[in-house]
């Protein structure tokens, strides 16, 4: 999807919708969802009536016709900024999720039916709990989890990825997207969701406007610019009286110039697009967001949950060296090693297999062995053997319990060994057999470069990181120290992870986790933002708020940044929308009086060329700014992570400063402009 | 000359901030029950009140129930008063025989002194008799002043770093705002007013005869003890109608540094208080300096104008070497009466010490913006509870601006209180403009009310600062206003209410809504309030929004006059 993405911000064919969706939403019953800019609409209907009155009435006491049809035309364009910007950002985010979803919804599917023939149906006639069958060559017609069969597919059209990933029945990467590829074997799987209920549907739903719902900081920040435009009211309506004590007159078409310019315009007309935009960036970053409020939390994030392999560390750890206890024979040590990884799938399991060589593993077949599975319970894996050997591999502490348990005594040198390994931030894996400990592994890990400086960037935003790793307690120090995180959790279990979820929230924290598997699920409900990756268990993208696309678990922190951006957006326009009142106020007010009150002419500061060419310019300007700003709501102000000081001193500065300055310039700018034709 | 008049300037405001700070401290210890000074001495006079009244002083309300205790004392204050008020003839100490007052001026001046404003549509020499004067006028001054410095403390409380329900006693705060601070203060400064010549007597008219050999009579009464109030709790209703003009209310120039001083120094400490309170002094500081540099803007610009005079003047050839005196008192002068005109204005106070309506036209503009604004210091208690409001909403969009959804003391600030905010926000605007408006209109266009004593833009001014006065329950006049009729003793007394009570209710029900919220720990992301950026934004905020939303009034009024000149 990467290569999809549209280089420009306006593209020709996105605009054009948006044009037309600019004048569906001059639609009252939509304006209405928007009070700052429904008072404009209305505004604009009175312009609409007075233009025709004088149109047909001759009267000239409101000002020549051309001039209040002018008014009038200018207000509507105001509008049509306004529903231009959010129509080009609904544009965008449905562009982008149009071609995740163009792409499977002619998919034929293959429906396996109860008696294991096949039938061919189209993609969207599938329900949940459907079974469908896949092979080599296949769009997969819907998401779902594979409940048979292993398969290597392509979902490049998904994450940008060209490397297929390998997908399984029954583990934690059971789950397939629809419109994802298979590349080689077959595969059975299990509809998980109604059409029209899965996360792209649920996104597209999202960036349209029937179901968008604002977020709760929106609400809030529209009470405020609603508030604001109660005030100009005020302002405005007894103004009149104030005139007529001063026996000036105010055309109707002057009162709603100074109204329209004075209300927060420019935020109430971007606002929309900013939220939608946030969610559309998401996108862009390859999160599927599945609802608006999810990214507003992102930003406030204070503690991230991050596991330690994929995000920490490159990979997965490796073996690099075996140490056998005192007495057991080196090779019969590095030969047990070897046969417990056999059915080890883990990264861990076939580099213990790549250290002890073809030499070694060639011969060894698991004929008539019992596999035991890896469990976060006991902490162990290992082999059965069918005669009678039995041989486990896992953390020091289990093995150590199981060895003690069995009336053994764990021998002294590895334990010794074990200790240095994790000193030095390896990973020991201690082995044995028959409940009788005899040795160890050393497994390393690789931190990623350039994660330090990362995590230095959080702590900036006031974000503690927290490294969530299954090794023991001495190993996560060495690398949480390495890596530069705050906070680790050593030898976590699902329970811990929760646990130390639910102790942050309740010092009023908002935590941050990103997880995949099953177990993961309960603390991705938890969390306040939970990151589910795409490869995950669909039990897993069930409780997250988010879904990532590329499987990326650095992903979180682009999301407290796009969360951050959000907020920064909506914060520094409305600054700059009220901070530009001051110059509309010295264009408008001696305009407004100028003719019956001479002496107020030296307000016009500016030296705006006359009262029609002010009101004109001011007009003409708050119009402009709104499609002015469009690439700004749509890309968000940059966030640097300089302390929040820092920062407000940064766009108080800029919009602040910027606000005030700016309009004085283009209003001045305007009033030459418009003087040539007045 | 000149230079002595600054001094002395320069004393008044140093010598109150000097003061104003250990009082903050004693405030804050006062109100966290912590052991404070006066423990002796007031400790059983308030267990007296409260044995005696059945209060339980230890029982901790939430902010519903200290909004409800607060409004129903209220209540009973105004109906005693306007009792009073409209029975004064007949009831004793009316040595000078004045009679009661009509309805609609007493329900005027109850509702005036219940909310701390002091608008007086009447003369103290000839309205109001000594009984009114001590039992209805002065009784008020201190109940009023208490009732803000005890919604203030509520504040304070639900400030601080945990989440509760319970936000202290009410009665508790109150009774401990007269005992420890309004009490002893007023004693301290009455005591030197008298030493001054202020009188305090139960006596009638005095008469004198004269060096011209008229024979006067001249009002006196328990001036003293009144004036002392009138400052100490920004009350600012003189004993006689020209208040602080007067030469037995305010006989020199250093009676002038005591009562500047005093109607200066609890708001002022009340900031501090709050810095102590909560242990943030740094942000007690912030809000200082923006109140500070708001009230600087006004002051000096004022005190400037006055000190050179009336270009008009100039123009004819007429020296003024001591500045524009028009409606001042020698014995001030142009410079104290100018930084008087905006300490009065900027503090809820409204006492006045010259004519407002004399002041430069510009000058006069600031006095009015002192009062749009009305968070520059501000009334006991109300300043900071007005300052809040402004405070959240700077917070709001601040918070933003840093990428966090807004949060203000551990606080988020959501749509709720964004709401209250605005309503109060809003309200001020409201009253001060739609009451302008309404009497504009009347005055238009039925020239017969005749309540203008001048035309034109001057005119103006004059009915927009009679509703600012109301609205900033200020209470000072412009004058030049024929403003004892219905329609004025009516609408302000509205005016009056509802600007007095919402401003008090939304900081309350903000700081209690707040309260009962989790409180979140600061990271290095939380926006600091602390801060001189913070206080620029606040300062912004505040002259954006506040000020702003008059330029137009400003510009008919004030502002015409000046280019007019």
């Amino acid at each position: 999807m990467k290569n999809q993405q549209p280089t420009s911000l306006f593209q020709r064919d996105l605009v054009m919708e948006a044009i037309k969706q600019s004048f569906v939403k001059l639609d009252p019953r939509i304006m209405v969802r928007n009070p700052v800019m429904f008072t404009v609409e209305v505004g604009t209907a009175v312009m609409l009536v007075v233009s025709l009155w004088l149109l047909f009435s001759g009267d000239a006491s409101q000002g020549s016709l051309g001039y209040n049809i002018t008014i009038f035309l200018l207000l509507l364009l105001t509008l049509l900024f306004a529903n231009f910007a959010e129509g080009i950002a609904e544009a965008r985010g449905k562009a982008q999720a149009d071609s995740l979803r163009r792409t499977r919804e002619d998919t034929p599917a293959k429906l396996k039916l109860a008696d294991g023939s096949v039938k061919l149906i189209r993609s969207n006639e599938l329900r949940k709990g459907d079974l469908f069958y896949c092979e080599a060559g296949d769009l997969i017609p819907s998401d779902g989890e594979i409940i048979e069969g292993l398969a290597s597919i392509d979902e490049s059209a998904i994450t940008g990825e060209s490397a297929p990933v390998i997908r399984e029945g029954g583990g934690d990467r059971s789950s397939v997207t629809g419109g994802t590829r298979v590349l080689s074997d077959h595969i059975t799987v299990k509809v998980t969701g109604e059409p029209g209920s899965s996360f792209l549907d649920r996104m597209i739903a999202l960036v349209e406007g029937a179901s968008r719902q604002k977020t709760p900081n929106e609400i809030a920040l529209t009470i405020l610019l609603a508030g604001f435009t109660l005030i100009f009211i005020i302002v405005c309506v007894t103004l009149q009286p104030f005139a007529g004590y001063a026996n000036a007159t105010v055309s109707i078409a002057a009162l709603i110039s100074l109204f329209v310019c004075l209300i927060p315009t420019t935020i109430g007309g971007l606002l929309s697009a900013i939220g939608i935009a946030g969610m559309d960036r998401a996108l862009r970053a390859n999160v599927i967001s599945k609802s608006g409020k999810a990214v507003e939390t992102a930003g406030d994030i204070d503690v991230l949950l991050l596991d330690k392999t994929g995000t920490i560390t490159i990979g997965n750890r490796k073996a690099t060296a075996f140490f056998p206890a005192p007495g057991v024979d080196r090779s019969t040590f590095i030969r047990s090693c070897a046969l417990s990884s056999i059915a080890d799938e883990t990264a861990e399991g076939k580099s213990i297999l790549e250290l002890a060589g073809p030499d070694v593993t060639k011969g060894l077949s698991l004929e008539g062995a019992a596999l035991i599975p890896f469990t976060a319970q006991t902490r162990t894996s290992g082999v059965d053997l069918p005669n009678g050997q039995r041989i486990r591999k896992g953390a020091q502490d289990a093995l150590r319990k199981l060895t003690l348990q069995a009336g053994f005594t764990a021998p002294a040198e590895v334990e010794a060994e074990v200790k240095r390994i994790a000193e030095n931030g390896g990973t020991p894996l201690v082995v044995a057999e028959n409940e009788r400990i005899t040795g160890c592994i050393e497994l390393q890990d690789i931190i990623k470069p350039g994660i330090r400086e990362r995590f230095e960037r959080l702590r900036k935003m006031g974000v503690k990181t927290v490294m969530v790793t299954g090794d023991n307690p001495l190993t996560a120090k060495y690398i949480a120290e390495k890596a530069g995180v705050d906070d680790f959790i050593a030898e976590a279990t699902p329970e811990d992870k929760m646990a130390y979820i639910k102790k942050e929230q309740q010092t009023g924290r908002l935590v941050a986790m990103m997880g995949d598997g099953t177990n993961d699920a309960p603390a991705l409900a938890q969390a306040d933002v939970g990151v589910a990756m795409n490869s995950g268990t669909q039990a897993a993208k069930e409780a997250g708020n988010m879904v990532d696309l590329d499987n990326d678990p650095t992903k979180l922190i682009e999301v407290v940044e796009i969360g951050k951006q959000l907020l920064m957006t909506r914060g520094t326009l409305t600054t700059f929308s009220i901070a530009n009142d001051v110059a509309k106020y010295f264009a408008i007010v001696p305009a407004l009086f100028m003719a019956s009150i001479p002496a107020l002419g030296a307000l016009n500061i500016m030296g705006l060329h006359s009262p029609e060419s002010a009101i004109l310019s001011a007009v003409i300007f708050n119009a402009l700014i709104i499609p002015a700003l469009i690439p700004l709501a749509l890309r968000g102000v940059a966030y640097k992570p300089i302390g929040a000081s820092a920062l407000l001193r940064r766009n108080l500065l800029i919009y602040g400063l910027g606000g005030l300055i700016v309009p004085f310039i283009g209003i001045k700018a305007i009033d030459l402009a418009v003087s040539l034709f007045i | 000359m000149m230079n002595t008049e600054l001094f002395g300037i320069l004393v008044m405001f140093f010598g109150t901030l000097l003061l104003a700070i250990p009082l903050g401290r004693n405030i804050a210890r006062v109100y966290g029950g912590e052991r404070s000074l006066l423990d002796p001495v007031m400790g059983p006079v308030e267990r007296f009140f409260f044995r005696f009244s059945g209060i339980d002083a230890k029982r901790e309300m939430n902010w519903k129930e200290h909004l409800k205790a607060l409004l129903t004392i209220n209540m009973i204050w105004f109906l005693w008063t306007m009792f009073v008020l409209m029975n004064q003839g007949w009831l004793p100490w009316n040595p000078d025989g004045n009679p009661s007052m009509s309805a609609d001026l007493a329900f005027n001046t109850a509702i005036s002194f219940v909310v701390n404003c002091n608008l007086q549509h009447y003369s103290g020499e000839t309205g109001a008799t000594y009984f009114s004067q001590v039992f209805g006028m002065m009784f008020l001054q201190f109940v009023s002043a208490a009732t803000g410095m005890a919604a203030a403390a509520m504040v304070f409380n639900a400030l601080r770093e945990r989440t509760s329900e319970k936000l202290g006693n009410f009665y508790d705060y109150f009774l401990k705002s007269l005992t420890r601070v309004l009490l002893p203060l007023s004693v301290v400064v009455a005591v030197l007013l008298m030493f001054s010549g202020t009188p305090q007597t139960a006596a009638g008219k005095d008469s004198i005869v004269t060096l011209q050999g008229d024979s006067v009579e001249v009002s006196l009464g328990p001036v003293a003890g009144f004036v002392a109030i009138k400052h100490l709790g920004t009350n600012g209703g003189g004993f006689f109608g020209t208040n602080s003009a007067h030469p037995l209310e305010n006989p020199s120039y250093f009676t002038n540094i005591v009562e500047m001083i005093s109607q200066l120094i609890i708001p002022m400490a009340m900031v501090f208080a709050l810095g102590y309170y909560l242990k943030r002094r740094k942000f007690a500081w912030m809000v200082f300096g923006v109140m500070t540099a708001g009230f600087l803007a006004l002051a000096i610009p004022n005190i400037v104008m006055e000190v050179n005079g009336s270009p008009a003047i100039n123009a004819l050839g007429i020296s003024q070497s001591s500045g524009a005196m028009e409606g001042k008192e020698m014995r001030l002068g142009a410079a104290a009466s100018g930084f008087w005109s905006i300490v009065t204005t900027v503090i809820s106070t409204g006492s006045v010490n010259s004519m407002h309506d004399s002041s430069m036209p510009l000058s006069g503009m600031n006095e009015l913006l002192a009062m749009m604004t009305n968070a520059f210091y501000g009334g006991v208690g109300v300043g900071i509870l007005n300052v809040f409001v402004f405070i959240i909403l700077a917070v709001f969009i601040s918070g933003l601006m840093v990428g966090r959804t807004p949060e203000f003391m551990g606080k988020k600030i959501e749509a709720r209180e964004m709401k209250i905010a605005l309503i109060v926000a809003l309200l001020h605007p409201l009253m001060i403009l739609a009451g302008t408006a309404l009497a504009a209109y009347g005055i238009t266009h039925d020239p017969s009310y005749a309540w203008l004593n001048n035309p034109g833009a001057h005119g103006f001014s004059e009915m927009l600062y009679e509703y600012t006065s109301a609205a900033a329950n200020n209470g000072s006049g412009f004058e030049g206003l024929g403003d004892n009729t219905p329609w004025w003793n009516i609408s302000t007394g509205i005016v009056l209410i509802l600007s007095r009570f919402l401003p008090i209710i939304g900081p309350l029900a903000i700081a209690g809504l707040l309260a009962q919220k989790k409180y979140i720990p600061e990271s290095a992301g939380t926006l600091k309030t602390d801060t001189g950026t913070f206080g620029v934004m606040v300062f912004g905020v505040i002259a954006i929004v506040a000020a702003l939303s008059f330029f137009p009034a400003l510009a008919l009024g004030p502002i015409a006059e000046y280019f007019s000149f």
